[in-house]
């Protein structure tokens, strides 16, 4: 393991000097296309939402997928069916937390699910995006099943319900591109949906942007409540579905 | 040769200070999932190895005095209030490369912007992260329901001599 | 890029990392590596890089933490290292 280390103290002397603008990253054709171009041709300022879900869409997609497969793997692995009587009590504690924890949660709540769903849509002026509201909204679920008890969050947000988030998310995106394929260009080319949407070509992929952020929002969040539900409870999810 | 060596440390050490401690950070990852004995400590030593080459990434696209990378508008009237904003004002007059948009847009230097390509794929990278993490919990869950231990080499010793799996 | 904050941040996760691995107690190593989240965290926020920042705090010291300590309460607290 010394000998590892010191390979790679050595490649250190190559490195360039921290924030150095003259480095072969920061000076090559790519990043500087992105920089200037983006805004002129997606009218979208946040530069690093705008590679993500349109210059580099195909690895977004596949991460969303990664998350999904993530999600079913878990429930693949742990998750355990069949009527159990004598399951010991609840970890997580099934009646939740005290009064004061259950008055401050409820009190804020709606608050954290709202600036969630702000961050989800704010996504190309402010840094934000898909994956930041949906974890948010995931964990505001969290939030609520550490409260007020599993039972709860279960009525609110089910098992069934989880899954058919997940698959709506991913068939959003997918779906998306296949419209684009449909009228005419490549495979998650927005700038062929610009006849149905409203505005140019530029206005085209930004809501183009919108709408694959919201699948990819679905998606993070029915995955982050099913991760954490199955792991507390040993997969029994028991007192609820 | 006391100076020798002191300088050659001065110029290969002080400016790349922080690659030696991401290096170290690895090293720390890397000898955590191999010779600790707990399964979650593995796991620790996973994410602390991940996250230290997320930020090896993250930081060369660094470039000092530069904004984030969101263009910022302040306004449709920004050839009226050039006194009051003070982002643009290094902008239109600094940078004389015609790579000028139309007539009311300012040119955006790329100097003035950090580089968001590494982020793009940083973030791909954390999330992918955490997945991993998810799932390698559940298992970790898994082998403690069946064989009542987390430490490797108590579950190795009831592997051996043909324990129950 | 203010070099004397980053080398504290610097020092500070080094500690942490190594601090988070030699405890024995099992949910107070959860919670150190929520600590290490949440100044990797500063440290990109520090850098520029705010949506990669965004994301750790949602992801790292959100939703990770918490799925660790999960599992810690189902299995075991104490570790034998």
């Amino acid at each position: 393991m010394i000998i590892v280390g010191s390979l790679l103290l050595s490649a250190t002397k190559d490195f360039p000097d921290w924030g150095d603008q003259d480095s072969p990253a920061n000076d090559g054709p790519v990043s500087s296309f992105y920089i200037e171009k983006t805004e002129e041709k997606t009218k979208v300022p946040n530069m690093v939402t705008a590679v993500l879900a349109d210059y580099r869409g195909y690895d977004t997609m596949f991460e969303t997928v990664v998350i999904f497969i993530a999600g079913i793997g878990i429930i693949a692995v742990l998750r355990t069916y069949g009527n159990n009587d004598s399951t010991p009590k609840n970890q997580v504690g099934d009646e939740g937390a005290g009064l004061l924890a259950k008055i401050t949660c409820s009190l804020i709540l709606p608050f954290i699910q709202l600036f969630a769903l702000y961050v989800v849509a704010h996504g190309h002026h402010s840094p934000g995006g898909g994956f930041q509201g949906g974890v948010m909204l995931g964990a505001s679920y969290i939030l609520l099943a550490l409260a007020y008890g599993l039972a709860r969050a279960k009525s609110c947000f089910s098992e069934k319900r989880t899954l058919v988030f997940a698959v709506v998310g991913i068939i959003i995106y997918v779906g998306w591109g296949v419209l684009c394929l449909i009228m005419g260009k490549e495979f998650l080319n927005y700038s062929a949906l610009d006849s149905i949407l409203p505005g140019g070509v530029e206005m085209a992929r930004s809501h183009s942007m919108l709408a694959v952020e919201i699948g990819v929002a679905l998606t993070v969040t029915a995955v982050m409540f099913s991760m954490f539900s199955n792991l507390s409870t040993k997969g029994r999810l028991d007192k609820g579905l | 040769m006391d100076i020798i060596i002191a300088s050659f440390i001065e110029e290969v050490i002080v400016p790349k200070f922080n690659y030696w401690i991401y290096v170290i950070l690895m090293m720390i990852g890397l000898f955590a999932m191999i010779t600790k004995n707990n399964l979650i400590k593995k796991l620790i030593g996973m994410a602390i190895f991940q996250t230290a080459i997320i930020l090896l990434y993250v930081s060369v696209g660094v470039k000092s005095e530069a904004n984030i990378p969101i263009i910022s508008h302040h306004g449709h009237q920004e050839h009226v209030e050039h006194a009051q904003d003070e982002n643009h004002s290094p902008k239109p007059e600094v940078s004389t490369d015609d790579k000028s948009e139309k007539g009311d847009h300012h040119t955006i230097d790329k100097d003035k912007f950090a580089n968001p390509l590494p982020h793009v794929l940083m973030l791909t990278a954390i999330v992918v992260g955490v997945s991993t993490l998810g799932l390698a919990l559940a298992i970790s869950q898994k082998v403690h329901g069946s064989f009542g231990t987390l430490e490797e080499d108590e579950i190795l010793d009831q592997l051996k001599p043909g324990g129950h799996d | 890029m203010i070099w004397q904050f980053d080398i504290i941040i610097l020092i500070f996760l080094v500690v942490t990392a190594v601090i988070a691995l030699r405890v024995k107690d099992l949910l107070g190593a959860s919670m150190i590596f929520g600590i290490y989240s949440f100044l990797i965290c500063l440290l990109w926020a520090e850098m520029g890089a705010v949506d990669v920042a965004f994301t750790e705090a949602a992801v790292g010291a959100g939703v990770s933490t918490v799925i660790m300590i999960a599992t810690v309460f189902s299995t075991t607290r104490r570790s034998k290292d």
